[in-house]
């Protein structure tokens, strides 16, 4: 018998006033997959994820995760419950170092209250080595310990997007949710994405992600759910989805029927 | 037990100065609708309507001509201020420009001072004569000029927002900036038109309610934050909302002032600011004031 | 800056203050000093606000009035001890600053300013028009002066030890807070809201909390204040007082905690400095016509010149 999947999707709707971004959405991510979301633009990929990490909220359906149903309210409650994300439009503590922007992820992972940390109890002070040892280590793994220090602004677009990435892992998150994590690299580095992606994953995180590049999602993934309009249009083995005449039909448009 | 009389007066001065609220409401509602900005100096608009009125006066002009050399130099200053001050800023936050906007309001509010000092102005009314006797109630004539001016402006506001191709682009400019930009609409044009006009609706309040209330230098504050509870009865977005709004907010203050306390008359009008901004929160009302991302 | 810094720069604060207050002879200086540090104790929270719950209360004055009156209106109508009444001033304004927050805060945010701004005046009416209670437009008289036994704070120096004392354990307290974990979900909000939700902060409830440790110690610096003078009524509280706490806030600089005194410093100086040199123009007008204009046009000039206060002034060469 299959495990219970990590994260089930029963009929996920969003209407936004006469526009339907995304119409009874169904699917699983089982625990230790790496899957992709995949479709033109618009068909409802990142309206998907937001759903899921609390960001909106659905108008009809549900998201169940570890079998219980996500809050509808407040981003910060999917966090919580160990769902990390990045953004398409890199979302950075743009005045914070890449270290601190890291630790921002850890925040969870710590417990110091409002008076220990105005007092700097010694319990703070041994939790806030933890927390850096757990920073450093996460830079360690995303390539950027040489940028510990420095504004996470001032860095090249490439590397902020790693530091996204690392702040999400600093959550020790269940699920990884990247929003086009390949966007604006070229071969080599999208070569190195998908390795750290699979270490991300051998650690023990499922991933869900989107992205355009064929390709690298093929390569990655372990199974490819296809969007189009909102609706889901084929989900399964990436080299069958790949075949599928629907799926060349709607990326490629009228042009191929 | 209150009779039918002095419900009737606290209904007529009720709208009288309704009248009054709607116009300034009407001010924040165009800016904020084009601009996504709170005017602070919007009250100090119709203070400066008002002592310019006093001055124009004691100089001898008459008062149609007053009244117009007046709405013009302090749509001029509107103006003025969108250019100087607020166009540079155009892309910092809205809390920014809204502390930019309180500063320019204490600006104006001191300049006022240093001219025409502390003591209250006086102004004639328009017309002179006896107060009129209107369904039981009792009204100054400048009351009726006050109602008579302000149904004038929406109705002018009206045909130049629907029927003019400039008020058209304002409007357009509320909906979506990012559309009429592409549509060819000068969007920093709007922004100034905007200021501009809010300062004439500033200044025609000003200039109506002088007679009756005097007019100094510290008058802008309480008309312009209640002309701005007027403008949140229309979601901040609303020019109809706005002018329902001032004269629901002139009635409620007349009512509360004349069957509660009058201690309290200025308090009404922030509780029912609270009120409606927790009910627009909460979706019970049309017209949510948008919020930016 | 670290911790073993910061600390090493309060002490040789207290220690600055000690002997200012011992040995400064002049009222005049020593009580000016008193308001720099009163002011920048109300600024301070108004400016965590500011520069990291990103929002602007300008009803910050109703918390400086509501410390006051609960500290004058306890010892002087009731009889109570000085200490416990700052107390329980200083818990007065969290609560009142909770419950206003908890409906407001959930404003955008010119909403959450403007409904901060009906509060702040709601409050100032209460004052005047409860006049059983607050003694209405006249105030209270007979306020003790705090007291350490038969030490009493009663002389402009040893409130200067008093206050600044405070406002130096304070900003003791603040700094180690914006170093921790704390902090840095506080800077994470004010760099990216959606951001700082998506790692599992609940942004809401940090401003929230923001909110009521501003109103706690701006509710402290009105208490003192009760002590200091004595006596106290509504109208240095209106809304000209909410906004002066912006215009220092704005002046030094939000995101810094020392922003608030740098603030508090340059607007009392500022505000002395016209009053000895507008004299010496033989303008027909007093000085406190050309403060409001200068205030204003300054407010202007910080907005769009130097929106970071004169705290960015020392961040730039980074």
């Amino acid at each position: 018998m299959k495990p219970a999947p990590l994260l089930e999707v029963q009929e996920l709707t969003k209407e936004f006033g006469g526009i339907t971004a995304v119409a009874g959405v169904d699917f699983t991510v089982s625990a230790g997959q790496i899957k992709a979301l995949i479709g033109p633009n618009g068909a409802g990929k990142t309206t998907i994820f937001n759903l899921i990490s609390g960001a909106l909220e659905p108008t009809r359906g549900r998201v169940l995760f570890e079998g219980a149903p996500l809050p509808v309210h407040g981003a910060h409650a999917a966090a919580a419950r160990g769902i990390a994300r990045t953004f398409q439009l890199v979302r950075l503590f743009g005045e914070m170092t890449v270290l601190d922007n890291v630790l921002v992820g850890c925040h969870r992972r710590g417990r110091a209250g409002w008076a220990s940390c105005a007092l700097r109890t010694r319990a703070m002070r041994e939790e806030e080595r933890h927390l850096r040892a757990r920073a450093w280590q996460v830079l360690e793994l995303v390539g950027l310990e040489r940028r510990a220090h420095v504004a996470a602004s001032l860095l090249p677009y490439g590397e902020q997007r790693m530091v996204e990435l690392g702040r999400a892992l600093g959550m020790e998150p269940r699920l990884l949710l990247l929003d086009e994590p390949g966007a604006g690299l070229g071969p080599d580095e999208h070569r190195r994405l998908a390795a750290l992606i699979k270490t991300i994953r051998d650690g023990g995180t499922t991933v869900l992600l989107v992205d355009h590049h064929m390709d690298f999602v093929m390569d990655l993934s372990d199974e490819v759910l296809v969007l189009s309009y909102g609706r889901k249009l084929a989900e399964g083995d990436p080299r069958e989805v790949r075949a599928n005449a629907e799926v060349i039909a709607a990326y490629l448009g009228e042009e191929a029927a | 037990m209150t009779g039918w009389a002095e419900l009737a007066q606290y209904t007529a001065s009720g709208l009288v100065v309704g009248g009054v609220y709607a116009l300034i409401g009407l001010g924040f509602v165009i800016v904020y609708s084009v601009t996504r900005i709170i005017n602070f100096a919007q009250g100090e608009f119709v203070m400066l309507g008002a002592l310019l009125m006093v001055s124009f006066e004691q100089a001898g002009l008459p008062v149609a001509a007053a009244v117009l050399l007046t709405v013009a130099s302090v749509a001029a200053l509107g103006g003025l201020l969108e250019r100087v001050a607020i166009h540079p800023i155009a892309s910092a936050p809205a809390l920014a420009v809204l502390i930019l906007t309180i500063g320019a309001s204490i600006a104006m509010r001191g300049t006022a001072l240093i001219v025409w000092g502390t003591d209250p102005s006086a102004l004639p009314a328009f017309s002179p004569g006896p107060p009129l006797h209107v369904l039981g109630a009792t009204v100054v004539r400048q009351g009726l000029w006050v109602l008579g001016v302000a149904t004038a402006v929406f109705a002018l506001l009206w045909f130049f927002f629907t029927r003019t191709y400039a008020g058209t682009a304002v409007r357009a400019c509320a909906l979506n900036a990012r559309a009429a930009r592409l549509m060819g609409i000068r969007v920093d044009r709007m922004f100034l038109l905007a200021f501009a006009l809010s300062g004439a609706l500033g200044a025609v309040a000003g200039a109506v309610i002088a007679p009756i209330t005097y007019a100094t230098y510290d008058m802008g504050l309480m008309l312009g934050l209640k002309g701005f509870v007027a403008a949140t009865l229309g979601g901040l977005v609303s020019p109809p909302g706005a002018i329902v709004g001032g004269f629901l907010l002139g009635l409620l203050e007349s009512y509360a002032a004349g069957l509660v306390s009058s201690g309290y008359k200025d308090a009404v009008a922030f509780i029912v600011l609270i009120v409606v901004l927790l009910v627009q929160m909460a979706g019970w009302l049309p017209g949510r004031v948008a919020e930016e991302a | 800056m670290s911790a073993r810094r910061r600390w090493t720069v309060l002490i040789a604060a207290a220690i600055l203050v000690a002997l200012v207050g011992a040995g400064v002879r002049s009222t005049y200086v020593l009580g000016m000093l008193v308001f720099i540090g009163l002011y920048a104790m109300a600024a301070l929270g108004l400016s965590l606000v500011m520069g990291f719950a990103g929002q602007v209360s300008l009803g910050q004055a109703a918390f400086f009035a509501i410390g006051a009156y609960v500290s004058g209106v306890l010892t002087a109508s009731h009889g109570w001890n000085g200490w416990a009444a700052l107390l329980a001033a200083v818990v007065a304004g969290a609560v009142a600053a909770l419950l206003i927050g908890l409906p407001i805060f959930r404003l955008s945010g010119l909403l959450l300013a403007m409904a901060s701004l009906g509060f702040g005046i709601i409050v100032y009416y209460v004052l005047v028009n409860w006049s059983g209670v607050t003694g209405g437009p006249s105030g209270l008289t007979g306020i003790p002066p705090l007291a350490v036994g038969r030490f009493r704070f009663d002389t402009d120096g040893r409130v200067v030890w008093l206050v600044w004392g405070l406002l130096l354990l304070l900003l003791g307290l603040g700094g180690n807070l914006v170093d921790s974990r704390i902090g840095r979900a506080l800077r994470a909000v004010h760099g990216s809201e959606t951001a700082a939700e998506a790692v599992g902060i609940d942004t809401a409830r940090l401003k929230l909390a923001v909110f009521t440790l501003a109103g706690a110690s701006t509710a402290l610096a009105g208490s003192l204040y009760a002590h200091y003078l004595t006596f106290i009524n509504p109208s240095p509280f209106g809304f000209t007082f909410s906004v002066e706490l912006v215009v220092m806030v704005v002046l030094g600089g939000a995101s810094s905690l020392w922003g608030g005194v740098l603030g508090a410093a340059a607007v009392v100086l500022l505000v002395e400095a016209l009053r000895s040199l507008l004299p010496l123009l033989s303008l027909s007008r007093g000085a406190a016509e050309y403060e409001i204009v200068l205030f204003g046009l300054l407010l202007m000039a910080f907005m769009i010149f130097l929106p970071g206060g004169l705290a960015e002034l020392r961040r730039r060469p980074a």
